[in-house]
């Protein structure tokens, strides 16, 4: 009778805890690596139980956060089952849990095959978007200024502005005009809190690198940047070129700009603080989702990301993706399928296309979508633009060769100090060659 | 009755012992196990030597500069929140009006979580920081400093309630007889209070000094670390290796397995210091 | 005429330090009425002047927005209702079972029972750290990561600081009423409750609100077993930092406000306890 209630009471215990809530497992979990969207998501799942009955559980990670909570997502008995990774390097991390997508007709829905993650004849990793980034202005602001009679340049119109230098003597007599133009500054802020630095350390970088890479030859400067042991960053007085135009003429002192989040740039954006910030079309929803908008959706535009190389004439938008989804391969096999039973959904169901263009505007590379398909939102037509213009060469995302993670944290971390004085660009170009050799060591 | 008792070992013991050998004792040795191997999850560990340890000290300097920064915090909030309870204890110890309200007022930030703390400080520092353009992660020492004070506001109270009891207990004939012996005010704190605390300093010491080292959530809301890592405390170093990076996990274990032995290593001295205290008494 | 002046100067003294104690309280208090004042104020006032009163006619006053917004960002009531639920259930179940063991130790003297509780006390001076990786494996492996397993994670790591205070209580208490039931017939079960458990109850108090406290304001534990599936409410207001692109400061300023505003109630409510149970802990710890 006693060992009777000894052995009850533990055995309610330790089983008690087992069973409670271990039934209630979701179909479907998806890591979100897209802050800005989550909510998007949220509501897409919604949607997609109410038609189906299949339960979709959207956990979005933090800005900056993404590789951290795979990591101890993934290894939990309910891990995520649809989770992305950001290309070639990614994939090393993260080849176990990829299931091949091969013959599965999410990937038959993929118009051009070549843009899919693969090995071999495995094909690991689909991209679902196709995204273009560069500085977006605000053309009415420009106007403004183009028609201001204080003005101290020649130029009269956006389409003179094709280089750095043109650039430069735009933006630096704008700041001095920056109160008859209404803004608070030329740039939107430099967004240096942590996990918010990738634009700089991340997507303005991409030049640099792109140039040495294109430089050393080869075809493609993605594959010469994977097998590079080491960088000499001799572009690095471009990247400082751009990053010091957009921090001296900025809406924000630079001591200030460690507490700022690209959520916070686009803001001053959409509410007319500044007629310019770096971002890719994504930046979409953002501008028009902010409360109290003042930018006409016409005059939302794109200009390449000019830093002073030669012959940047002809020099296109940043177009790529880093954005590719994966199956994960060690969940049940009923689980992967509902997972790409979803996924099709998403991008070839009407109700799902809908979202994709409306809500998501989502480029995407997907021949499910007609061409009256595609996002109907300014930054996704000027991405159309800018890849359809004659003489300009669009500049693919090689920063998908940057060693890892880490390395772009330290880059941020090195030119955060430099904006607040504790370091000199030397130490910069310094943290980011021995941080590019570091780390290649350790990951390859 | 001993007897009868012992039958009773699965009701009265047992599940508290399959709790903590599960939750506790398991995870504790297979981590010690685990710092000489390399793993990315438990299961497929490789034994390397301590090959973990050298990387944690040599890898990059994050391990040994978050180290240094707990220290250095570690010995400026222990002074500075033991004078300072100190102090608060002995003004309301004096009996004025207020004494209540004074001591429930002083106590509260203790009840109010880590990660709550650190984001009303932060709130607060970078109000104050805007007028002159710079934020908390603009310097180091910003946050060194912040994360000081929030210390300081979280545990203050908290030792003074322990200093407040220590006082209240000294017999006050001792306090006569100084009287009589014609002692001033400061000849009174160190001959009669002071020693007579002793016990109470040495808690308050060890209270401080364990919390201060150990601290993760403050650290985490308040700069996480920032700029460049200089803001990093030990723990939250040790979570950033486990979670930071592939393939990391064998030496973020064995930057714990540190970690343990400097903590546990504080207590042991701490015991120590006290047993002779009593021996001596 | 000389005792009297010393009277009046130590009243006069006496009135000084009230003062001097009432500033310093205030200045305790400030953090808190600023965090409560911006939760009023519209978000982007909040970064740019923090110490200035919200007003409707420069347009900073913003009403209850902040707290709606800070709800439906954070799920808060739902984060209320898991902290609570996992923190009554963690304490209920750590004060039971350690005052079970406490006092068997206590009672019981053989290696055994020496050897467990020396490595209870052990248990007390190993960092989070040390466990952390090893225990959210062992604990995802036995499918402990949820609002009901956690409670037996809880219990586990409870059990150090708590069987020890029970032991070093039981101690102290005589054994001849326990001898005495013994007598009468009861068996150890019913001597326990209903003999043995009164007479702890102090301790039991103490070791309630010393544990409560810690679970309740725990954030490493429950983020590595729970993520953001289960969000306890630390876990919910460090999820408005990063979970939706920015900081909204207006949401996080009522949502600090509403996770201070139960423990402050909570204190007032028992502050006695809380008191008395802190300076045991203390002492004991």
């Amino acid at each position: 009778m006693k060992k009777l209630m000894a052995l009850a009471l533990t055995l309610i215990l330790a089983l008690g805890c087992l069973g409670a809530f271990a039934e209630e497992t979701t179909e479907i979990y998806f890591l979100n690596f897209k802050p800005e969207i989550a909510e998007v998501y949220e509501e897409i799942a919604a949607t997609y139980e109410a038609e189906t009955g299949v339960h979709v559980n959207v956990v979005t990670a933090a800005a900056g956060t993404y590789e951290q909570t795979l990591r101890s997502e993934i290894a939990k008995a309910d891990a995520p089952t649809i989770f992305q990774i950001n290309g070639p390097v990614g994939l090393q991390s993260w080849k176990d849990y990829c299931l091949d997508l091969a013959d599965t007709e999410f990937y038959n829905m993929l118009s051009d095959k070549t843009l899919a993650v693969t090995e071999g004849d495995a094909v690991y990793g689909i991209p679902y978007v196709v995204e273009g980034y560069g500085i977006i202005y605000n053309d009415a602001i420009m106007d403004k200024y183009f028609a201001s009679e204080n003005k101290s340049t020649e130029y009269t119109s956006m389409d003179e502005i094709k280089s750095f230098d043109a650039l430069k003597a735009v933006v630096e007599d704008m700041t001095a005009l920056k109160d008859e133009l209404g803004i608070q500054g030329v740039f939107a802020s430099t967004s240096m809190a942590a996990g918010e630095q990738w634009r700089w350390q991340t997507h303005l970088l991409n030049m640099p690198i792109y140039y040495e890479f294109r430089d050393a030859g080869g075809e493609n400067t993605i594959l010469t940047g994977l097998d590079a042991a080491e960088i000499t960053f001799s572009y690095n007085e471009n990247f400082k070129n751009l990053f010091d135009l957009y921090t001296n003429n900025s809406v924000t002192a630079k001591g200030l700009l460690s507490n700022k989040t690209t959520n916070d740039s686009m803001a001053e954006f959409a509410l007319g603080q500044c007629a310019m910030v770096q971002n890719g079309n994504w930046g979409a929803s953002q501008i028009l989702g902010v409360e109290g908008n003042v930018v006409a959706n016409d005059d939302i535009k794109f200009l390449p990301l000019y830093t002073g190389v030669e012959g940047e004439e002809a020099q296109g938008l940043c177009i790529g993706t880093e954005n590719y989804l994966c199956v994960n391969s060690q969940v049940s096999p009923e689980k992967q399928q509902a997972s790409i039973d979803f996924l099709v959904w998403l991008f070839s169901s009407e109700t799902g296309k809908a979202y994709v263009k409306n809500d998501l505007m989502f480029l995407s590379p997907f021949n499910t979508f007609e061409d009256d398909e595609m996002p109907e939102d300014p930054l996704s037509r000027e991405v159309l633009r800018w890849m359809e213009m004659d003489g300009v060469t669009s500049v693919p995302w090689t920063f998908a060769c940057f060693p890892s993670e880490q390395f772009k944290n330290y880059v941020g971390d090195a030119l955060l100090e430099y904006l607040q004085g504790s370091m000199d660009w030397d130490g910069v170009v310094q943290a980011t060659i021995d941080a590019w050799a570091s780390e290649r060591a350790l990951t390859a | 009755m001993q007897r009868t008792l012992r039958k009773f070992f699965p009701l009265f013991v047992l599940p508290t012992l399959i709790a903590f050998v599960i939750v506790f004792l398991i995870p504790f040795l297979m981590g010690i196990y685990l710092s000489f191997t390399e793993f990315t999850t438990v299961t497929d560990s490789q034994w390397v030597g301590l090959k973990n340890y050298i990387t944690a000290f040599t890898a990059n300097k994050e391990f040994v500069n978050a180290l240094w920064f707990t220290v250095k915090f570690a010995v400026v909030s222990v002074v500075s929140i033991n004078v300072i309870g100190f102090a608060m204890a002995s003004l309301l110890t004096r009996g004025i009006r207020g004494t209540n309200l004074f001591r429930t007022v002083l106590f509260m930030p203790n009840l109010i979580g880590g990660i709550v703390l650190g984001w009303i400080w932060q709130m607060i520092f970078n109000g104050i920081l805007y007028h002159y353009e710079m934020t908390l992660t603009f310097n180091a020492s910003f946050g060194f400093w912040g994360l000081v004070i929030l210390m300081n506001w979280q545990m203050i109270g908290y030792m003074m309630i322990i200093y407040i009891a220590g006082i209240q207990s000294i017999p006050t004939e001792l306090y006569d007889a100084a009287a009589v012996d014609g002692a001033n005010g400061w000849q009174r704190l160190t001959n009669v209070t002071l020693p007579m605390c002793m016990p109470s300093i040495t808690i308050c010491t060890f209270l401080t000094l364990t919390n201060s080292f150990k601290l993760f959530d403050q650290n985490l809301a308040l700069t996480a670390g920032a700029p460049s890592k200089k803001t990093t405390m030990l723990a939250l170093d040790i979570f950033n290796t486990f979670y930071g990076r592939v393939g990391f996990e064998g030496v973020g274990q064995a930057k714990a397995v540190v970690f343990f032995v400097l903590v546990a290593g504080i207590a042991f001295v701490q015991l120590w210091l006290t047993r002779r205290k009593e021996v001596n008494q | 005429m000389s005792a009297s002046s010393i009277t009046r100067r130590r009243s006069r003294n006496s009135w000084l330090l009230t003062i001097l104690m009432t500033v310093i309280c205030l200045a305790f208090l400030a953090p808190i009425l600023i965090v409560l004042m911006n939760s009023f104020k519209g978000k982007l006032f909040i970064s740019t002047a923090p110490f200035d009163f919200p007003s409707s006619e420069a347009g900073t006053f913003v009403g209850w927005s902040n707290y709606t917004e800070g709800v439906r960002l954070t799920g808060f009531f739902q984060a209320f209702g898991y902290s609570l639920f996992i923190t009554v259930f963690s304490v209920g179940f750590i004060v039971l079972l350690t005052a079970m063991t406490g006092w068997f130790l206590a009672r019981v003297e053989n290696k055994v029972t020496r050897a467990i509780y020396l490595l209870l006390v052990f248990s007390m001076v190993v960092p989070f750290q040390m466990v952390m990786f090893t225990m959210s494996k062992l604990a995802n492996i036995l499918h402990l990561d949820n609002p009901v397993g956690i409670i037996f994670v809880y219990v586990g790591f409870g059990a150090g600081l708590s069987t020890f205070m029970f032991t070093g209580f039981a101690r102290y208490v005589p054994r001849e009423i326990e001898e005495a039931a013994c007598i009468d017939g009861c068996g150890p079960v019913r001597t326990f409750f209903s003999v043995v458990f009164p007479v702890l109850k102090p301790t039991a108090i103490t070791v309630a609100i010393l544990n409560a406290m810690w679970i309740w304001n725990d954030y490493l534990l429950p983020y590595l077993l729970l993520g953001s599936t289960y969000k306890t409410i630390p876990i919910a207001v460090q999820y408005l930092k990063g979970g939706y692109g920015s900081v909204d400061m207006g949401a996080m300023m009522a949502v600090l406000v509403l996770s201070i505003v139960p423990i402050i109630i909570f204190y007032l409510a028992c502050q006695k306890y809380i008191i008395r149970g802190v300076i045991a802990g203390a002492v004991k710890g």
